[in-house]
């Protein structure tokens, strides 16, 4: 392997992590701070796609802003499922054992698959890259890489950054942290953890959204996407430890890299890595990488 | 005899009388779901009685078919009386492996480790050789069993309700023996079973063990019943789908699993029936989502558990 195909993997992996992460943060702050087990997360990232396929001719395709305005109004969109979806389904179930919340939550899988079936249909469709992101860099000569892949890394480390900004610097992420560590005493410091929960909830809802969003042009959008990724993050979040983001920011990269270059090298194997992965690092600290703080 | 035997016997006897007037798609329906139900039991003894949630059964379960088929020589029939063994000791070896070291960890993290394992196991079918790849492998020769022809729907019907039956009185005993005590005082309170001088480790891991051995002799009728596996068996919507038929039973109860599995296949082939919902019919996990939305709902201890 030369130096450019090597780098073309490298960045690859690193855009593939930072999307995993994306997803992940949500699944993982829902998980620390509300202590929901979120099955139907995976299903977010998939309704994004499908937004970003439907809501696009809708918008002026991709050419121009149009792709933006279709960001921007899926955002909402995932903002708004995120409040309704809270209110409906999640909010009588904090109390309960966890086992009914992955039960609930399957059923909630099983209902957005099929309203997805029933208004999109279950073709495989392509959402094209938008024009003004849709050349390519080249690297060394021969390679080259795609610019929207660029895109793609640059939108997911800004988001990061601004997730370590309002987690880490202001009072909102003060209760986020204080609420992953210990609900009751949150809630008896006069925090209302009704309206944070709530607010949590959607962010991760718009997150993984955003995610599907993205990912669309580069992944073609299809049924079942969302379980795939549903695993594979389930994964990222408990190598990097239960609510850490911190820990799903390292996994997720860990993860980006493992299935990335373990296609390359161990085509046969490529599948398992990740698993394996998970596995070692389990064995070796059980509660993960980073423990939540 | 108390309501709960009275109902149990009866349903029992429900099953047996059942292919009489159930016809050839009734039996096979209520066979495939009798061995769910089994599977489903398996997990209930981690999830319900020792509060270990497994999300990897689906290996055990695979494991025990894949036996069946690989052991089963190209030019003949194999007997029942050594598959049978070598299924379920396959999947037991495997979850010893595998309890052996998920043991360790604890709640989402143990969901998480298991789930790892099986898909390992998932993987190894789905990618080499060995298994036959994506297309999965037809057995060569149904087992045999002396007089019981198993290539014939209804002895498969009667071997399989015998082994729920087994499976369920053999539960039931171990649980109220001083292992399964040991097992239930884990559930409640792991810490306190160590202050008391248990090492709960061994505890565990033999539960463990357990659970696969049941898990894949569910295979092995499995595998004799379609007579066809493929690594979809070890895939985590079979994991998944399981613990699911657990959950909505009612945890706790070794009934509620068996009432899940029926209530599950049952849900799916209602909301599948074209007669009932025509061409909406192929939309039927619309239908299974809502309602065990529903359940969760409305019954927050599952369909066996009690109300309040």
């Amino acid at each position: 392997m030369d130096l450019a195909t090597f780098a073309v993997q490298c960045l690859n992996a690193l855009q593939y992590g930072l999307l995993l992460f994306l997803i992940a943060s949500g699944l993982t702050l829902i998980f620390g701070v509300m202590g929901v087990i979120n099955l139907a997360h995976g299903s977010f990232y998939m309704i994004g796609a499908y937004m970003a396929y439907a809501l696009a001719p809708a918008l002026g395709g991709t050419a121009g802003l149009g792709f933006i305005a279709t960001l921007l109004v899926g955002l909402v969109l995932a903002v708004a499922l995120g409040y309704a979806l809270e209110w409906a389904f999640f909010s009588f179930l904090y109390e309960r054992e966890h086992l009914q919340q992955v039960l609930m939550t399957y059923g909630l899988i099983l209902v957005f698959e099929e309203l997805r079936s029933l208004t999109l249909g279950d073709d495989v469709h392509g959402v094209a890259v938008p024009a003004w992101l849709s050349g390519s860099i080249a690297l060394g000569g021969l390679m080259s890489y795609p610019v929207y892949r660029l895109f793609i890394s640059g939108v997911c480390v800004a988001l990061a950054l601004a997730m370590y900004a309002v987690i880490s610097r202001t009072r909102l992420g003060m209760a986020i942290r204080a609420g992953s560590s210990n609900r009751e005493m949150v809630a008896s410091l006069g925090i209302d953890v009704k309206q944070l929960f709530r607010m949590m909830f959607a962010a991760g809802v718009a997150l993984a959204t955003l995610a599907g969003m993205l990912a669309a042009p580069v992944s073609s959008v299809y049924p079942g996407m969302g379980n795939q990724v549903l695993i594979i993050c389930f994964v990222v979040v408990v190598i990097g430890g239960l609510g850490s983001v911190r820990g799903a920011l390292a996994a997720a990269l860990l993860v980006g890299a493992v299935d990335t270059f373990g296609k390359v090298f161990f085509p046969q194997a490529a599948g398992v890595l990740v698993y394996v992965l998970m596995a070692v690092v389990l064995l070796w600290r059980p509660e993960g990488l980073f423990k939540a703080t | 005899m108390n309501a709960r035997t009275a109902i149990i016997v009866a349903a029992v006897l429900a099953l047996a009388c059942f292919p009489l007037f159930g016809g050839k798609f009734g039996v096979d329906f209520v066979t495939k779901t009798m061995v769910l139900a089994i599977l489903a039991l398996s997990l209930e003894l981690l999830v319900g009685q020792v509060g270990l949630v497994c999300f990897g059964q689906a290996a055990f379960f695979g494991i025990g078919a894949y036996a069946v088929v690989l052991l089963t020589p190209k030019a003949a029939a194999a007997p029942v009386a050594w598959l049978l063994p070598a299924a379920v000791g396959a999947a037991a070896l495997y979850a010893l492996v595998v309890g052996a070291l998920s043991i360790r960890t604890r709640g989402v993290y143990f969901i998480m480790v298991t789930l790892a394992f099986s898909q390992m196991a998932y993987y190894v079918a789905h990618d080499t050789p060995l298994g036959g790849g994506t297309d999965g492998i037809y057995l060569n020769f149904v087992p045999s069993a002396g007089p019981i022809d198993l290539a014939r729907a209804m002895p498969v019907y009667y071997l399989t309700l015998a082994a729920l039956v087994a499976v369920f009185v053999f539960l039931a005993v171990v649980m109220r023996s001083r292992f399964g005590r040991a097992l239930a005082g884990i559930r409640v309170n792991e810490q306190r079973m160590r202050a008391a001088g248990f090492s709960t480790y061994p505890y565990k891991l033999a539960a463990f063990v357990l659970s696969g051995a049941i898990a894949g002799l569910a295979g092995f009728l499995f595998a004799v019943k379609d007579g066809f596996v493929n690594p979809e068996l070890m895939g985590w919507h079979i994991s998944g789908t399981v613990l699911m038929m657990v959950i909505l039973g009612g945890i706790g109860h070794l009934h509620g699993a068996v009432l899940g599995a029926f209530a599950f296949t049952l849900l799916q082939e209602f909301f599948k029936s074209n007669a009932v919902f025509g061409d909406f019919s192929k939309h039927w996990a619309l239908g299974v989502g809502l309602s065990i939305i529903l359940v969760v709902a409305l019954l927050p201890r599952g369909l066996a558990g009690r109300r309040g």
